[in-house]
């Protein structure tokens, strides 16, 4: 533990989390939401990142577990009437269980197919809830906004939910640094280089790779469960919009896969990059072009991301912030 | 319901797109649904612009995505040869994003459709339409062409060298890159083509291309990667497929089941249903 | 002594191509096996088939006692079986250190994070690449990658190691090197079943030797022998009767 205090990189992030619970010094609303969205990207990222960026596997439809922990928690709370927190969480462990289950049968497929396959799993979750009656079908669920008084009150709860996931943002990056220091991270990390020389030296990769996926679920599904009870609304269009998880990807190319901060790093700078195109009516649109430019140009150009760009010019960066 | 066989055959066709450029150079072209909505608006435009026949369209929208696909390779594809599988496809997907991103703010989520008229045949209880029996057989002359160049052509024997061992092929004397585009081009023609064909069956929409993307993998991996025969074959297995279960269920079903069977063929049979493979040599 | 490894009449066939066929030898614990044979008799298929990357068609793979003939290879790797391949596998964007670790962690010990460094050290210094722990392995040289290869596989602390041409493509002083570490590796233990076609250093390390040809076993025995073999002068020359007319 004391290890742990030692690194920058921990510092880091709490300076991180801090800096996202104070800013908006509990009466910017305009900022909450602006932060709120960036805390989701980085949850998004950064847990995306562990299968993209340690074990070399695309996943294209990351959102599903947002959605699916979405749809848990509002109905958790709505039909089963718990509170916030027990839905919330219960969804994170219900999409991870789902995800294990899931990932032992698509993960034995390598990359490319893999990567097919999760696009795959998002439309078909997405068909099932949209005929799913209990869930809503395709009008979705409201939530009626008595739910929000034993937070009290709406406005209040907001702030409650904001901060709740600006932790979670920070649990996520966490996370992160400790898979990638771990056991488990080094085989996901020889998966990602080289999945079959890691099998013949005895990772087992197929198990590891359906954790990874799993573990890759938990946060965003309660993240889901927070983001969509905000709302007090959720319908199949949104929770298992493709566009997200595609942003996320861009995100942490952008940023730098494989590292801690590089999903932070990449939120920001995309943020920053849409706030000032969508000024204008006319790109408002072009979003998604906007995001595919910028990863064409990434993939081929700066493989590494930003932060790949920093350690070439400042390798000793690499070991204070990992 | 039987009349699947002949839509089917225009999903084999495009299959046939996917498995050329990834037999050829080992790259997943997560562009070929936009290529294929490509070749959709191509005919529509055309048809409305110039008034031609729909059928007349197909050469032009051919030839275009031809050039489209070299174009593609050497914006996207060409410094990824090589490199891990995974940055072709984050290559190819952008570029997938810029174009849907494109499509969508020129033309919205509208549905658009080609107006034809073709004399349907019935046999028996089945009726054919018109359309359908067209489409099968300009998919038949298109395969057939596609036959005769990789097959007759030196050109198309170069374009089966690359496909078996392309560092061999460069040894002895082929241009790789050159062939590398071409295939490419070729890949992203037979996309375009067969979406100006679905174009004169069905409606479509920007977005429509997703859906038939899937198909198309579907069926690339039901035939076996890399075999064009496999892909026309499948194809027609999955569209008579298709035409004996949508009167039994709800449309957004479909998608469901055949992402199921394309998870399923791929943990079961890694080759593909069919055991005629073009033989790939592990490096 | 025990047999360590035991192949049993195994087979595999690619196509038309009958790659190995009805093999069976045995390597006991602490020797050193050469396994030798024109270009492809299907050495490195033997070794494929063995650690769980092909499985046989026919027969049987027998690791300390354990049928391990249909084992995917990071179980076979767990039993304390290591590897090396003829084209080296180096996880190219890791350091030295990071790729002795990823060997240490995952072998027969199935070691923590922490004594896996120990064990990573340790066998990064055997092969003499204790200086260079930080170097990432893409920028060695094919003898560097070699030793890191061979590193590697020894920090999973294997009982048996299998080596494909570790010696291909060194200098003479590089290969004398190597050879010197193989000899340190075998007196700590570890059995090593070698393909080489670098005659004399193969001669020079085993203690037996079987020879492949078309799939099939030659013959086996001790390395003089085998030399005389007129069986395997003519699987290598064509004709027996060359080595004779030469030596007058």
């Amino acid at each position: 533990m004391a290890r742990l205090l030692r690194r920058p990189f921990f510092w880091i992030i709490a300076a991180a989390i801090l800096a996202f619970a104070l800013a908006p010094h509990g009466k910017d609303v305009e900022l909450r939401e602006g932060l709120l969205l960036a805390a989701v990207y980085i949850i998004l990222a950064s847990n995306l990142n562990i299968m993209l960026g340690y074990a070399g596997y695309v996943n294209f439809g990351s959102i599903v577990f947002f959605g699916l922990g979405g749809y848990f928690c509002i109905w958790f709370m709505g039909a089963l009437h718990w509170g916030l927190v027990p839905a919330a969480l219960a969804g994170g462990v219900a999409v991870s269980v789902a995800a294990l289950f899931f990932g032992l049968g698509i993960l034995r497929l390598r990359g490319i197919h893999f990567a097919l396959a999760t696009i795959g799993v998002n439309e078909a979750v997405q068909a099932f809830v949209t005929n799913f009656e209990p869930w809503g079908g395709s009008t979705g669920i409201y939530l009626s906004t008595e739910l929000f008084q034993p937070l009290g009150g709406p406005a209040q709860a907001l702030w409650t939910i904001y901060y709740v996931l600006v932790a979670i943002m920070g649990l996520s990056l966490y996370l992160s640094y400790f898979v990638k220091n771990s056991k488990f991270g080094m085989g996901l990390l020889a998966i990602g280089q080289n999945e079959d020389a890691a099998a013949v030296l005895g990772v087992p990769a197929p198990r590891y790779k359906a954790l990874a996926y799993s573990a890759s679920a938990f946060l965003p599904a309660i993240a889901g469960g927070l983001y969509f009870f905000k709302g007090a609304f959720i319908q199949p269009a949104d929770a298992f919009d493709l566009q997200l998880s595609t942003e996320a990807i861009v995100i942490t190319m952008l940023g730098g896969s494989g590292t801690i901060f590089g999903p932070a790093l990449g939120a920001y700078v995309y943020e920053e990059l849409r706030g000032w195109l969508l000024t204008s009516q006319t790109f408002a649109n072009f979003q998604l072009v906007v995001a595919g430019v910028l990863l064409l140009l990434i993939v081929q150009f700066a493989p590494g991301g930003l932060m790949g760009l920093f350690y070439r010019r400042l390798p000793r960066l690499k070991r204070i912030l990992e | 319901m039987l009349d699947g066989v002949l839509v089917g055959a225009v999903y084999g066709l495009a299959a046939m797109g996917i498995t050329l450029i990834w037999g050829v150079m080992d790259v997943v072209n997560l562009t070929h649904g936009a290529m294929i909505v490509a070749g959709m608006f191509g005919v529509f435009l055309l048809v409305g612009a110039t008034g031609m026949p729909a059928y007349g369209a197909l050469a032009p929208v051919l030839v275009a995505g031809f050039f489209a696909g070299i174009a593609l390779y050497w914006i996207a594809i060409h410094r990824m040869i090589g490199q891990p599988p995974l940055m072709s496809l984050l290559a190819t997907f952008s570029v997938n994003l810029v174009l849907i991103g494109l499509g969508t703010a020129v033309w919205g989520t509208v549905l658009f459709n080609v107006q034809v008229s073709l004399p349907g045949l019935s046999l028996g209880r089945y009726t054919f339409p018109g359309t359908h029996i067209m489409a099968a057989v300009l998919t038949a002359v298109i395969a057939g062409a596609l036959y005769l160049f990789l097959y007759r052509t030196r050109a198309g024997k170069a374009v089966r060298a690359v496909a078996g061992n392309r560092e061999a092929a460069e040894l002895v004397g082929i241009p790789t890159t050159r062939i590398l585009a071409l295939s490419c081009g070729l890949g992203v023609a037979l996309a375009c083509v067969s979406g100006a064909l679905i174009a004169t069956l069905f409606p479509f929409t920007v977005l429509s291309g997703d859906a038939y993307q899937l198909k198309s993998f579907v069926v690339t991996v039901l035939g076996g990667m890399g075999n064009p025969t496999g892909a026309l074959i499948a194809g027609i297995a999955l569209g008579l497929l298709e035409g004996l279960a949508t009167p039994f269920m709800p449309v957004s079903w479909t998608l469901v089941i055949e992402f199921v069977l394309f998870v399923v063929v791929l943990i079961a049979f890694p080759g593909g249903l069919l055991s005629v493979r073009l033989r790939r040599r592990a490096r | 002594m025990s047999a360590l490894l035991e192949v049993q009449g195994i087979g595999k066939r690619f196509g038309g191509l009958q790659a190995v066929d009805a093999l069976s030898f045995s390597v006991s614990e602490g020797e050193i096996l050469g396994m030798i044979g024109p270009n492809g008799a299907g050495k490195s298929t033997v070794f494929n088939l063995i650690n769980g990357v092909f499985r046989p068609e026919r027969g049987k793979v027998v690791f300390r006692g354990e049928d391990v003939t249909a084992a995917p290879p990071y179980r076979v790797a767990r039993r304390g079986l290591a590897r090396t391949h003829q084209i080296v596998q180096p996880f190219a964007n890791m350091s030295v250190f990071e790729n002795c670790i990823v060997g240490a962690c995952f072998g027969r010990d199935n070691l923590p994070l922490s004594r896996a460094r120990e064990a990573a050290r340790e066998a990064a210094s055997l092969v003499g690449l204790g200086e260079r722990l930080d170097a990432p392995a893409v920028q060695l040289t094919i003898a560097g990658k070699k030793r890191l290869e061979l590193a590697r596989a020894l920090a999973a602390q294997p009982t048996l190691l299998m080596l494909d041409e570790v010696l291909a493509g060194l200098n003479p002083t590089e290969v004398a090197g190597m050879i010197e570490i193989l000899r340190a590796i075998r007196g700590r233990g570890v059995a090593i079943l070698m393909i080489e076609h670098l005659m004399q250093a193969i001669m020079s390390l085993s203690d037996r030797i079987v020879v492949l040809n078309s799939g099939r076993k030659l013959t086996e025995g001790a390395p003089a022998a085998v030399a005389r073999d007129p069986a395997v002068i003519e699987a290598y020359l064509g004709d027996p009767g060359l080595v004779q007319r030469n030596a007058r």
